[in-house]
């Protein structure tokens, strides 16, 4: 199982990212931006989190013109399976392969604390470890992971079952810590190859770091 | 020739922004303001002179790169 990690400039989790997967037992590969291509083996593509380009302009708009994405565009296409998390997640909606936008928190504050999640659709290879209404418990860090669609997008979301978590608090009832549409915190495409969440769970993998919940997320991928 | 490009929030899209900058001016006593929104502005300098190819330009530049169409809208005024 090979997992490629892409890195651009600013791009700060790819690391984490390596090391959440290896422990898994999964081969990985930073892959840089300038690169054409995503290595033929690569089983799953992960868009890491950071500020890649600084946010310049708006978080994950200028990486979208990055040489890789090309790559990443049509590996998704044919059928690969892509995760953005945080800052890859404003990637993947800034390069229209996720639905939506990010937009700056409610608040405007830079939140960086656990939240916990609600499990709202696992038919997909993501979240099939977990049952729908589960909660888990997952650190976030964004200024700008606001979730935004219009009435239209929400209902297509809705109807094809694309909408993958929500923030909760420890019940499951619905907390929103940044004003984001019906506190949605993670969508995948309709094809269900793509997903993107703001919430980190390959920050989530000991106990002694607070939480193992990413481990069950993370593990959908490997099978 | 000069392109300005204001970008700002759709209308109906919260601009958290604008409201704490509302917020902030109700709180200095400018009760005469009804509603804020907060924006940004890009100047471009384009070595061209036919207004009409500007023009096209940059509004592709806005659509591929400048604004993300999915919240912002933008105007291009060209000087």
């Amino acid at each position: 199982m090979k997992v490629s990690i892409l890195q651009f400039p600013g791009t700060n989790c790819e690391y984490d990212t390596q090391h959440a997967f290896e422990s898994l037992g999964a081969q990985t590969e930073i892959v840089w931006h300038k690169s054409e291509t995503i290595p033929a083996d690569t089983d799953l593509l992960v868009v890491a989190g950071g500020f890649s380009y600084g946010d310049y302009l708006r978080s994950g708009a200028i990486a979208k013109f990055s040489p890789v994405m090309k790559a990443v565009a049509s590996y998704a296409k044919e059928g690969g399976k892509v995760l953005g998390i945080c800052n890859g997640f404003q990637v993947l909606t800034e390069a229209g392969l996720l639905p939506g936008a990010l937009k700056r928190n409610e608040h405007l504050h830079f939140i960086s604390k656990h939240h916990h999640l609600r499990v709202e659709n696992n038919d997909n290879i993501f979240l099939e470890e977990l049952e729908n209404g589960d909660v888990v418990n997952i650190p976030i860090a964004h200024h700008d992971g606001n979730y935004y669609i219009d009435n239209a997008g929400l209902n297509e979301l809705k109807a094809n079952k694309q909408i993958l978590l929500t923030y909760c608090d420890e019940n499951g009832n619905e907390k929103n810590p940044n004003g984001s549409v019906e506190s949605i915190a993670g969508v995948c495409n309709k094809e269900k190859n793509i997903f993107g969440l703001m919430p980190h769970p390959e920050r989530a993998m000991e106990l002694i770091l607070g939480s193992d919940d990413g481990v069950k997320m993370l593990q959908g991928f490997l099978k | 020739m000069k392109a300005i490009v204001n970008v700002s929030l759709k209308a109906g899209v919260l601009d958290s922004q604008g409201k704490a900058v509302h917020h902030a001016l109700d709180s200095l006593h400018f009760n005469g303001v009804e509603d804020v929104r907060v924006g940004k502005q890009i100047v471009l300098k384009l070595n061209e002179s036919d207004k009409e190819k500007a023009m096209a330009d940059v509004t592709k530049m806005c659509e591929e790169l400048l604004a993300n169409t999915v919240i912002e809208d933008y105007e291009i005024e060209l000087v």
